[in-house]
């Protein structure tokens, strides 16, 4: 027999608490699992690279950081929208607690980019189209807490930065492919960050566990910030007085 | 919807033309940032050529920026922009209205006065006149993105520096695609890719700002 399905059991802040509080740890545990698990590979399975030597073993950190940089903003987009057309309050929160881990990513991304490119390429900083549109996200990552920072009324900054985080999410291809295009025109040094040797399976394995333990770390990171915001924003509620963490 | 529109344009530009001590400023601004590069890197006609474009372009954008926070701030101090929202007239049609204005007054002028600056960066004919061209087409552009930025700013503390963090970044691809074309014809290159792509984010940007910026004040009227 089919039951119903309440779909939005969960929206509500005083369900998901207890819900994010259990969820929690499991994330953070497999985050760390994850991270040991990918830095055991990274730095003692995978093999030396045959033209990068040793210091090529930065992408383990690397790419991860900046996948997750670009994957949070499309999540934060997600609940923007839902945000707007449920109008959950749920909603914005996870968009709110989503921003600053993406924003860290993105700098980690830009710190550990220029790490790997001192020694590859001597420099640390090549406007090549990648570095650009990840310096680019940033900005908008920066923007959106910012605007987020400046709004009072919770209510209306979760709004506002909902609107922010879509007007972002359409223009992020559009300026992804102008620096592109602008890179292939101002063709300076002769770096190609795309052009490189095809990897060893090890490595791949590496990186995808560094991404995984990446990603969970951020849900954890995220579940937990969400929590903080429930009690601030909810913090006259009945519901938050009984809680044995506010009691006590 | 075209008579509220009118006497919405019409309004802004009477008030704007009552003080045109911001009009002027932003346009002294543009004039000013332009002259500044020369003294800052020497006055060498070939590189000169080479910057140019991107300067004027660079100058250009910050220069619609300055009076972008007042867009939507005055009436909504004064409760006007409540009665905007509310009107049966439509306000995405009014919201288009205002965003014109704004490019009638800080966008039009810049496109006039580029090529004369142009000329300071010893840039010939074809390429004075692909700059105002590029200018014409990206400037609305600006001011469209702008007005989503002044819309999500309004009545907030330190609205403008917030405004240039939040808008610039969204600026991006108009710069290198206008300033791109340019170059690319100093350069020698085919330049109507560049201009096809400055059209299509105009349309593009022409359909979906309206529906942004009603639903960010909306928001902030809340």
């Amino acid at each position: 027999m089919m039951t119903k399905v309440n779909w939005f059991k969960y929206s509500s802040p005083a369900t998901f608490y207890p819900l994010a509080g259990q969820a929690m740890p499991i994330f953070a545990a497999l985050a760390a699992v994850l991270c040991v698990a990918g830095l055991w590979v990274g730095f003692f399975v995978a093999p030396t690279d045959a033209q990068q030597g040793e210091g090529y073993r930065i992408i383990f950190l690397h790419v991860p950081t900046s996948w997750m940089s670009m994957f949070i903003y499309l999540v934060m987009a997600f609940w923007s929208a839902m945000g707007l057309v449920f109008n959950t309050r749920l909603s914005g929160m996870m968009a709110a607690a989503l921003a600053p881990t993406g924003a860290m990513f993105a700098a980690l991304s830009l710190i550990t980019g220029s790490f790997w490119g001192k020694p590859m390429w001597g420099t640390w900083w090549v406007w090549d189209a990648r570095l650009t549109s990840e310096l680019i996200l940033f900005f908008l990552y920066l923007g959106y807490l910012g605007l987020h920072a400046a709004i009072d009324d919770p209510r209306r900054a979760d709004k506002a930065c909902a609107v922010l985080a879509l007007v972002g999410a359409v223009n992020i291809p559009i300026i992804y492919y102008s620096v592109q295009w602008w890179n292939t025109l101002h063709q300076g040094a002769s770096v190609s960050v795309t052009r490189s040797p095809s990897m060893a399976h090890t490595m791949l394995i590496g990186m995808l566990l560094m991404a995984l333990a990446a990603w969970m770390y951020s849900i954890a990171v995220a579940l937990s910030r969400v929590r903080a915001i429930i009690l601030e924003r909810e913090r006259r509620t009945d519901w938050v007085a009984e809680l044995k963490e506010v009691a006590a | 919807m075209t008579t509220s529109f009118m006497a919405v344009l019409r309004r802004d530009l009477l008030l704007a033309m009552r003080r045109k001590n911001e009009v002027l400023t932003a346009l002294f601004f543009f004039v000013i940032v332009a002259s500044l590069f020369p003294l800052a890197i020497g006055p060498e006609p070939r590189l000169l050529r080479k910057i140019g474009p991107g300067v004027l372009w660079v100058a250009a954008l910050l220069s619609t920026l300055l009076g972008l926070h007042r867009l939507f701030a005055d009436d909504y101090a004064d409760g006007t922009l409540e009665q905007m929202a509310l009107s049966p007239a439509g306000f995405a049609g009014i919201v288009t209205a205002k965003m014109l204005g704004h490019w009638l007054l800080a966008g039009l002028p810049l496109v006039l006065l580029a090529p004369l600056l142009g000329v300071q960066y010893d840039l010939d004919g074809g390429a004075l006149l692909l700059l105002t061209l590029t200018l014409l087409l990206g400037t609305p552009l600006l001011s469209m993105i702008g007005a989503i930025g002044a819309a999500l700013t309004l009545g907030l503390r330190g609205g403008g520096a917030l405004l240039a963090l939040l808008v610039l970044p969204l600026y991006i691809p108009a710069l290198v695609f206008g300033a791109g074309a340019v170059e690319a014809h100093v350069a020698g290159l085919t330049y109507s890719g560049h201009m096809a792509l400055l059209g299509a984010m105009l349309v593009v940007a022409a359909f979906f700002t309206p529906l942004a910026v009603t639903a960010a004040i909306r928001i902030a009227l809340e």
